[in-house]
Protein backbone atom coordinates (compact mmCIF):
# COMPACT_ATOMS: atom_id res chain seq x y z
CA UNK A 1 0.00 0.00 0.00
CA UNK A 2 1.34 3.42 -0.93
CA UNK A 3 1.51 6.21 1.67
CA UNK A 4 -1.52 8.42 2.05
CA UNK A 5 -1.88 10.88 -0.82
CA UNK A 6 -3.41 14.29 -0.26
CA UNK A 7 -6.13 15.08 -2.79
CA UNK A 8 -6.58 18.69 -3.87
CA UNK A 9 -9.98 19.98 -4.94
CA UNK A 10 -9.67 21.71 -8.30
CA UNK A 11 -11.51 24.77 -6.99
CA UNK A 12 -8.59 25.33 -4.61
CA UNK A 13 -5.94 25.06 -7.34
CA UNK A 14 -7.54 25.61 -10.72
CA UNK A 15 -6.06 24.39 -14.00
CA UNK A 16 -4.44 26.75 -16.45
CA UNK A 17 -5.00 26.50 -20.21
CA UNK A 18 -2.08 24.16 -20.85
CA UNK A 19 -2.98 21.87 -17.94
CA UNK A 20 -6.59 21.63 -19.10
CA UNK A 21 -5.56 20.89 -22.69
CA UNK A 22 -2.96 18.33 -21.64
CA UNK A 23 -5.31 16.60 -19.24
CA UNK A 24 -7.99 16.18 -21.91
CA UNK A 25 -5.44 15.42 -24.64
CA UNK A 26 -6.53 18.26 -26.87
CA UNK A 27 -4.53 21.17 -28.21
CA UNK A 28 -4.64 24.54 -26.48
CA UNK A 29 -6.03 25.89 -29.79
CA UNK A 30 -8.97 23.47 -29.43
CA UNK A 31 -9.77 24.93 -26.00
CA UNK A 32 -9.32 28.55 -27.17
CA UNK A 33 -11.55 27.96 -30.21
CA UNK A 34 -14.28 26.42 -28.03
CA UNK A 35 -14.12 29.35 -25.60
CA UNK A 36 -14.35 31.84 -28.44
CA UNK A 37 -17.44 29.97 -29.72
CA UNK A 38 -19.01 30.31 -26.26
CA UNK A 39 -19.06 26.53 -25.71
CA UNK A 40 -16.70 26.59 -22.76
CA UNK A 41 -16.01 29.09 -20.09
CA UNK A 42 -13.16 29.69 -17.75
CA UNK A 43 -12.30 32.21 -15.11
CA UNK A 44 -11.70 35.54 -16.87
CA UNK A 45 -12.59 34.14 -20.31
CA UNK A 46 -12.83 37.66 -21.73
CA UNK A 47 -9.26 38.35 -20.88
CA UNK A 48 -7.22 38.77 -24.03
CA UNK A 49 -4.39 36.63 -22.72
CA UNK A 50 -5.46 32.94 -22.69
CA UNK A 51 -2.53 32.03 -20.47
CA UNK A 52 -4.29 33.94 -17.68
CA UNK A 53 -7.45 31.81 -17.89
CA UNK A 54 -8.15 29.28 -15.16
CA UNK A 55 -10.55 26.36 -15.19
CA UNK A 56 -12.55 24.60 -12.48
CA UNK A 57 -14.12 21.15 -12.10
CA UNK A 58 -17.10 22.03 -14.29
CA UNK A 59 -14.80 23.15 -17.13
CA UNK A 60 -12.83 19.90 -17.05
CA UNK A 61 -15.97 17.73 -17.00
CA UNK A 62 -17.50 19.80 -19.81
CA UNK A 63 -14.42 19.62 -22.03
CA UNK A 64 -14.33 15.84 -21.68
CA UNK A 65 -18.06 15.60 -22.40
CA UNK A 66 -17.93 17.81 -25.51
CA UNK A 67 -14.84 15.99 -26.74
CA UNK A 68 -16.53 12.59 -26.36
CA UNK A 69 -19.63 13.70 -28.25
CA UNK A 70 -17.58 15.33 -31.04
CA UNK A 71 -15.44 12.22 -31.38
CA UNK A 72 -18.10 9.52 -31.05
CA UNK A 73 -20.58 11.14 -33.42
CA UNK A 74 -18.23 13.10 -35.69
CA UNK A 75 -20.30 16.16 -34.95
CA UNK A 76 -19.45 19.83 -35.02
CA UNK A 77 -18.58 21.71 -31.81
CA UNK A 78 -21.88 23.60 -31.66
CA UNK A 79 -23.91 20.40 -31.71
CA UNK A 80 -21.63 18.81 -29.10
CA UNK A 81 -22.06 21.96 -26.98
CA UNK A 82 -25.85 21.69 -27.30
CA UNK A 83 -25.72 18.03 -26.20
CA UNK A 84 -23.53 19.00 -23.24
CA UNK A 85 -26.01 21.78 -22.30
CA UNK A 86 -28.91 19.32 -22.41
CA UNK A 87 -27.04 16.71 -20.36
CA UNK A 88 -26.28 19.35 -17.73
CA UNK A 89 -29.92 20.48 -17.73
CA UNK A 90 -31.14 16.89 -17.32
CA UNK A 91 -28.72 16.41 -14.46
CA UNK A 92 -30.08 19.52 -12.67
CA UNK A 93 -33.70 18.46 -13.23
CA UNK A 94 -32.98 14.92 -12.00
CA UNK A 95 -31.37 16.38 -8.93
CA UNK A 96 -34.45 18.60 -8.25
CA UNK A 97 -36.73 15.62 -8.78
CA UNK A 98 -34.71 13.47 -6.41
CA UNK A 99 -34.79 16.17 -3.73
CA UNK A 100 -38.53 16.76 -4.05
CA UNK A 101 -39.41 13.07 -3.64
CA UNK B 1 -7.18 -13.30 -20.38
CA UNK B 2 -10.75 -13.37 -21.55
CA UNK B 3 -11.15 -13.33 -25.32
CA UNK B 4 -13.09 -10.35 -26.70
CA UNK B 5 -15.13 -10.77 -29.87
CA UNK B 6 -15.09 -7.20 -31.10
CA UNK B 7 -17.37 -7.95 -34.03
CA UNK B 8 -19.97 -9.41 -31.68
CA UNK B 9 -19.66 -6.47 -29.28
CA UNK B 10 -20.47 -4.03 -32.09
CA UNK B 11 -23.00 -6.43 -33.61
CA UNK B 12 -21.39 -6.38 -37.05
CA UNK B 13 -20.25 -9.15 -39.39
CA UNK B 14 -16.60 -9.95 -40.04
CA UNK B 15 -16.79 -8.34 -43.47
CA UNK B 16 -18.38 -5.13 -42.14
CA UNK B 17 -17.28 -1.98 -43.93
CA UNK B 18 -15.87 1.07 -42.14
CA UNK B 19 -19.28 2.71 -42.61
CA UNK B 20 -21.08 -0.31 -41.03
CA UNK B 21 -18.73 -0.15 -38.04
CA UNK B 22 -19.19 3.59 -37.63
CA UNK B 23 -22.98 3.22 -37.77
CA UNK B 24 -22.98 0.38 -35.21
CA UNK B 25 -20.63 2.29 -32.91
CA UNK B 26 -22.74 5.45 -32.98
CA UNK B 27 -25.87 3.51 -32.25
CA UNK B 28 -24.28 1.82 -29.23
CA UNK B 29 -22.54 5.03 -28.10
CA UNK B 30 -25.98 6.60 -27.92
CA UNK B 31 -27.48 3.58 -26.15
CA UNK B 32 -24.76 3.35 -23.51
CA UNK B 33 -23.91 7.03 -23.10
CA UNK B 34 -23.30 7.19 -19.33
CA UNK B 35 -25.24 10.45 -18.93
CA UNK B 36 -28.46 9.19 -20.45
CA UNK B 37 -28.40 5.39 -20.41
CA UNK B 38 -30.72 3.57 -18.03
CA UNK B 39 -28.69 0.36 -18.28
CA UNK B 40 -27.09 -0.53 -14.95
CA UNK B 41 -23.68 -1.35 -16.42
CA UNK B 42 -23.66 1.29 -19.15
CA UNK B 43 -20.18 2.54 -18.29
CA UNK B 44 -18.64 -0.91 -18.57
CA UNK B 45 -20.56 -1.57 -21.78
CA UNK B 46 -19.37 1.75 -23.22
CA UNK B 47 -15.77 0.86 -22.44
CA UNK B 48 -16.21 -2.42 -24.29
CA UNK B 49 -17.80 -0.66 -27.26
CA UNK B 50 -15.02 1.95 -27.33
CA UNK B 51 -12.42 -0.80 -27.25
CA UNK B 52 -14.06 -2.72 -30.10
CA UNK B 53 -14.34 0.51 -32.09
CA UNK B 54 -10.70 1.38 -31.45
CA UNK B 55 -9.56 -1.93 -32.89
CA UNK B 56 -11.97 -2.27 -35.78
CA UNK B 57 -11.60 1.31 -37.05
CA UNK B 58 -7.81 1.14 -37.15
CA UNK B 59 -6.98 -0.77 -40.37
CA UNK B 60 -3.74 -2.18 -38.98
CA UNK B 61 -5.22 -3.23 -35.63
CA UNK B 62 -8.21 -4.74 -37.38
CA UNK B 63 -6.01 -6.70 -39.79
CA UNK B 64 -3.90 -7.99 -36.88
CA UNK B 65 -7.05 -8.89 -34.93
CA UNK B 66 -8.48 -10.72 -37.96
CA UNK B 67 -5.19 -12.59 -38.28
CA UNK B 68 -5.44 -13.49 -34.57
CA UNK B 69 -8.97 -14.82 -35.09
CA UNK B 70 -7.66 -17.06 -37.90
CA UNK B 71 -4.70 -18.29 -35.80
CA UNK B 72 -6.74 -18.79 -32.65
CA UNK B 73 -9.53 -20.87 -34.20
CA UNK B 74 -11.78 -22.43 -31.56
CA UNK B 75 -9.58 -21.33 -28.63
CA UNK B 76 -10.91 -17.83 -29.29
CA UNK B 77 -13.95 -18.76 -27.18
CA UNK B 78 -11.80 -19.45 -24.15
CA UNK B 79 -12.03 -17.45 -20.96
CA UNK B 80 -8.30 -18.08 -20.49
CA UNK B 81 -7.17 -17.01 -23.92
CA UNK B 82 -3.48 -16.70 -24.84
CA UNK B 83 -2.59 -15.30 -28.25
CA UNK B 84 -0.54 -17.80 -30.28
CA UNK B 85 3.11 -16.86 -30.94
CA UNK B 86 3.59 -14.70 -34.02
CA UNK B 87 -0.11 -13.81 -34.33
CA UNK B 88 0.86 -10.18 -34.96
CA UNK B 89 3.76 -10.80 -37.33
CA UNK B 90 4.09 -7.96 -39.78
CA UNK B 91 2.10 -5.42 -37.77
CA UNK B 92 3.29 -2.38 -35.88
CA UNK B 93 0.57 -0.60 -33.95
CA UNK B 94 0.37 1.85 -31.09
CA UNK B 95 -1.21 1.06 -27.78
CA UNK B 96 -3.49 4.04 -27.55
CA UNK B 97 -6.81 4.49 -29.16
CA UNK B 98 -7.50 7.29 -31.61
CA UNK B 99 -8.96 9.32 -28.79
CA UNK B 100 -5.77 9.12 -26.77
CA UNK B 101 -7.59 7.08 -24.14
CA UNK B 102 -5.43 5.31 -21.64
CA UNK B 103 -4.93 1.57 -22.03
CA UNK B 104 -6.26 1.09 -18.51
CA UNK B 105 -9.62 2.16 -19.96
CA UNK B 106 -9.44 -1.06 -21.96
CA UNK B 107 -9.46 -4.76 -21.06
CA UNK B 108 -6.39 -6.84 -20.32
CA UNK B 109 -7.15 -8.60 -23.63
CA UNK B 110 -6.58 -5.28 -25.43
CA UNK B 111 -3.51 -4.45 -23.35
CA UNK B 112 -2.08 -7.91 -23.98
CA UNK B 113 -2.52 -7.61 -27.72
CA UNK B 114 -1.73 -4.00 -28.41
CA UNK B 115 0.49 -2.99 -25.51
CA UNK B 116 3.82 -3.91 -27.07
CA UNK B 117 4.54 -0.52 -28.54
CA UNK B 118 4.51 0.94 -25.07
CA UNK B 119 7.35 -1.32 -23.97
CA UNK B 120 9.32 -0.34 -27.07
CA UNK B 121 8.70 3.32 -26.34
CA UNK B 122 10.00 2.89 -22.85
CA UNK B 123 13.33 1.64 -24.16
CA UNK B 124 13.46 4.67 -26.42
CA UNK B 125 15.41 7.68 -25.21
CA UNK B 126 12.42 9.87 -26.11
CA UNK B 127 11.12 12.00 -23.23
CA UNK B 128 7.48 12.50 -22.46
CA UNK B 129 5.45 13.53 -19.44
CA UNK B 130 3.00 10.82 -18.41
CA UNK B 131 -0.61 11.26 -19.42
CA UNK B 132 -3.21 12.37 -16.90
CA UNK B 133 -5.82 9.83 -15.95
CA UNK B 134 -9.49 10.35 -15.13
CA UNK B 135 -11.75 8.24 -12.93
CA UNK B 136 -14.80 8.54 -10.71
CA UNK B 137 -14.91 8.13 -6.97
CA UNK B 138 -18.02 7.29 -4.95
CA UNK B 139 -18.23 8.91 -1.52
CA UNK B 140 -20.67 8.75 1.36
CA UNK B 141 -22.19 12.00 2.57
CA UNK B 142 -20.57 11.50 5.98
CA UNK B 143 -17.14 11.46 4.27
CA UNK B 144 -17.44 15.07 3.21
CA UNK B 145 -18.54 16.26 6.67
CA UNK B 146 -15.40 14.91 8.29
CA UNK B 147 -12.93 14.32 5.47
CA UNK B 148 -11.85 10.73 5.05
CA UNK B 149 -9.19 8.38 3.75
CA UNK B 150 -10.26 6.09 0.93
CA UNK B 151 -8.44 3.16 -0.61
CA UNK B 152 -8.76 3.41 -4.35
CA UNK B 153 -8.00 0.47 -6.62
CA UNK B 154 -6.94 1.41 -10.13
CA UNK B 155 -5.87 -0.53 -13.17
CA UNK B 156 -2.36 0.43 -14.22
CA UNK B 157 0.05 -0.57 -16.96
CA UNK B 158 2.97 -2.65 -15.84
CA UNK B 159 5.61 -4.71 -17.70
CA UNK B 160 5.43 -8.45 -16.95
CA UNK B 161 8.40 -10.87 -16.76
CA UNK B 162 8.52 -11.06 -20.58
CA UNK B 163 8.50 -7.29 -20.90
CA UNK B 164 4.96 -7.20 -22.24
CA UNK B 165 2.72 -4.47 -20.92
CA UNK B 166 -0.14 -5.91 -18.92
CA UNK B 167 -2.84 -4.46 -16.72
CA UNK B 168 -2.28 -4.66 -13.02
CA UNK B 169 -4.12 -3.33 -9.98
CA UNK B 170 -2.69 -0.59 -7.82
CA UNK B 171 -4.22 0.52 -4.54
CA UNK B 172 -3.85 4.15 -3.49
CA UNK B 173 -4.68 5.52 -0.09
CA UNK B 174 -6.25 8.89 -0.77
CA UNK B 175 -7.04 11.61 1.77
CA UNK B 176 -10.35 13.16 0.69
CA UNK B 177 -10.66 16.72 1.95
CA UNK B 178 -13.61 17.87 4.02
CA UNK B 179 -16.27 19.79 2.13
CA UNK B 180 -16.14 18.19 -1.33
CA UNK B 181 -19.45 18.04 -3.15
CA UNK B 182 -20.72 16.10 -6.15
CA UNK B 183 -19.14 16.61 -9.58
CA UNK B 184 -16.06 18.24 -8.21
CA UNK B 185 -12.69 17.16 -9.48
CA UNK B 186 -9.99 16.25 -7.02
CA UNK B 187 -6.46 16.06 -8.26
CA UNK B 188 -3.78 13.61 -7.17
CA UNK B 189 -0.48 14.94 -8.41
CA UNK B 190 1.87 12.38 -9.95
CA UNK B 191 -0.60 9.48 -9.85
CA UNK B 192 -1.32 9.34 -13.59
CA UNK B 193 0.71 7.46 -16.20
CA UNK B 194 4.44 7.25 -15.53
CA UNK B 195 6.63 9.67 -17.50
CA UNK B 196 9.08 8.46 -20.13
CA UNK B 197 12.78 9.26 -20.12
CA UNK B 198 12.77 10.68 -16.61
CA UNK B 199 9.88 13.04 -17.24
CA UNK B 200 7.22 13.62 -14.57
CA UNK B 201 4.25 11.30 -14.14
CA UNK B 202 0.82 12.59 -15.09
CA UNK B 203 -1.87 13.41 -12.54
CA UNK B 204 -4.95 11.48 -11.56
CA UNK B 205 -8.24 13.40 -11.65
CA UNK B 206 -11.17 11.96 -9.70
CA UNK B 207 -14.75 13.11 -10.29
CA UNK B 208 -16.70 12.93 -7.05
CA UNK B 209 -20.12 11.33 -6.74
CA UNK B 210 -22.18 10.40 -3.69
CA UNK B 211 -23.66 7.02 -2.93
CA UNK B 212 -27.42 7.22 -2.44
CA UNK B 213 -28.20 7.81 1.23
CA UNK B 214 -31.03 6.21 3.11
CA UNK B 215 -31.90 9.40 4.97
CA UNK B 216 -30.46 12.38 3.12
CA UNK B 217 -30.74 13.76 -0.40
CA UNK B 218 -28.08 16.05 -1.81
CA UNK B 219 -28.30 18.84 -4.32
CA UNK B 220 -25.05 20.66 -5.01
CA UNK B 221 -23.91 21.75 -1.53
CA UNK B 222 -27.35 21.59 0.09
CA UNK B 223 -28.62 18.56 1.98
CA UNK B 224 -32.30 17.68 2.37
CA UNK B 225 -34.16 15.32 4.64
CA UNK B 226 -37.69 14.69 5.88
CA UNK B 227 -38.30 15.42 9.53
CA UNK B 228 -41.15 13.45 11.14
CA UNK B 229 -42.98 15.47 13.79
CA UNK B 230 -45.97 14.68 15.99
CA UNK B 231 -49.12 16.78 15.39
CA UNK B 232 -48.71 18.56 18.75
CA UNK B 233 -45.06 19.42 17.91
CA UNK B 234 -46.21 20.98 14.65
CA UNK B 235 -49.11 22.90 16.24
CA UNK B 236 -47.58 23.93 19.53
CA UNK B 237 -44.01 24.33 18.28
CA UNK B 238 -40.98 23.57 20.37
CA UNK B 239 -37.39 22.47 20.31
CA UNK B 240 -36.69 18.96 19.00
CA UNK B 241 -33.54 16.94 18.37
CA UNK B 242 -32.63 16.30 14.74
CA UNK B 243 -29.91 13.98 13.42
CA UNK B 244 -27.55 15.61 10.87
CA UNK B 245 -24.65 13.87 9.08
CA UNK B 246 -22.12 15.10 11.63
CA UNK B 247 -24.14 14.63 14.82
CA UNK B 248 -27.37 15.84 16.41
CA UNK B 249 -28.68 19.41 16.54
CA UNK B 250 -31.59 21.03 18.33
CA UNK B 251 -34.12 22.73 16.05
CA UNK B 252 -37.00 25.01 16.96
CA UNK B 253 -40.19 24.04 15.15
CA UNK B 254 -42.39 27.16 14.79
CA UNK B 255 -45.94 27.16 16.15
CA UNK B 256 -48.67 26.13 13.68
CA UNK B 257 -46.24 24.48 11.25
CA UNK B 258 -47.76 22.35 8.53
CA UNK B 259 -46.75 19.23 6.66
CA UNK B 260 -44.35 19.90 3.77
CA UNK B 261 -43.08 23.09 5.38
CA UNK B 262 -39.32 23.55 4.97
CA UNK B 263 -36.97 24.64 7.73
CA UNK B 264 -33.49 25.79 6.75
CA UNK B 265 -30.42 25.27 8.88
CA UNK B 266 -28.08 27.83 7.38
CA UNK B 267 -24.55 26.62 6.75
CA UNK B 268 -25.23 23.05 7.97
CA UNK B 269 -25.08 21.51 4.47
CA UNK B 270 -21.84 20.31 2.93
CA UNK B 271 -19.04 22.18 4.69
CA UNK B 272 -17.41 23.60 1.54
CA UNK B 273 -15.54 26.94 1.54
CA UNK B 274 -19.00 28.48 1.21
CA UNK B 275 -21.05 25.90 3.10
CA UNK B 276 -24.37 24.63 1.82
CA UNK B 277 -27.60 24.67 3.83
CA UNK B 278 -29.48 21.83 5.47
CA UNK B 279 -33.20 21.63 4.71
CA UNK B 280 -35.77 19.82 6.81
CA UNK B 281 -39.15 19.08 5.30
CA UNK B 282 -41.72 18.61 8.04
CA UNK B 283 -43.68 15.39 7.79
CA UNK B 284 -46.54 15.23 10.29
CA UNK B 285 -46.98 11.71 11.57
CA UNK B 286 -50.28 10.73 13.16
CA UNK B 287 -50.00 8.57 16.25
CA UNK B 288 -52.08 5.40 15.91
CA UNK B 289 -54.92 4.99 18.41
CA UNK B 290 -54.40 1.55 19.85
CA UNK B 291 -56.08 1.93 23.26
CA UNK B 292 -59.50 3.13 24.33
CA UNK B 293 -57.96 6.19 25.94
CA UNK B 294 -56.13 7.09 22.73
CA UNK B 295 -59.31 6.65 20.69
CA UNK B 296 -61.11 8.93 23.14
CA UNK B 297 -58.55 11.66 22.40
CA UNK B 298 -59.32 11.48 18.68
CA UNK B 299 -63.08 11.49 19.40
CA UNK B 300 -62.62 14.61 21.50
CA UNK B 301 -60.67 16.24 18.67
CA UNK B 302 -63.39 15.33 16.16
CA UNK B 303 -65.98 17.02 18.39
CA UNK B 304 -63.94 20.08 19.30
CA UNK B 305 -62.42 20.98 15.91
CA UNK B 306 -64.48 22.41 13.11
CA UNK B 307 -61.86 21.23 10.65
CA UNK B 308 -62.53 20.01 7.12
CA UNK B 309 -59.31 18.97 5.33
CA UNK B 310 -61.26 18.71 2.02
CA UNK B 311 -62.79 22.17 2.11
CA UNK B 312 -60.66 23.37 -0.82
CA UNK B 313 -62.10 20.47 -2.87
CA UNK B 314 -65.60 21.82 -2.38
CA UNK B 315 -66.88 18.89 -0.31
Amino acid sequence: MSPEIEAIVLEDAMLNLDELARSCQVSREWVIAHIHCGLLSGNNPDHTDPTAWTFNSHSLIRVRRILTVERDFDCNPELAGLVADLIEEISILRSHLHVSR
Amino acid sequence: MEFKDYYKILGVSHDATAADIKKAFRSLARKYHPDVSKEADSEEKMKEVNEANTVLTDPEKRAAYDQLLQHAGTSADSSDFRPPPGWDAGFEFGQRGPDGAHTADYSDFFAGLFGKRESNTRQNPQKMRGNDRHAKIMLDLEDTYQGTTRNLTLQVLKPDAQGRIVLDEQTLSVRIPKGVYAKQIIRLAGQGDPGIGGEAAGDLFLETHFNPHQRYRIENKDVYTSLPVAPWEAVLGGVIKVPVPDGVVEVRVPENSHGGQKLRLKGRGIPAATPGDFYLTLEIVLPPATTEKERAFYQTMAREFSFNPRQHMGV
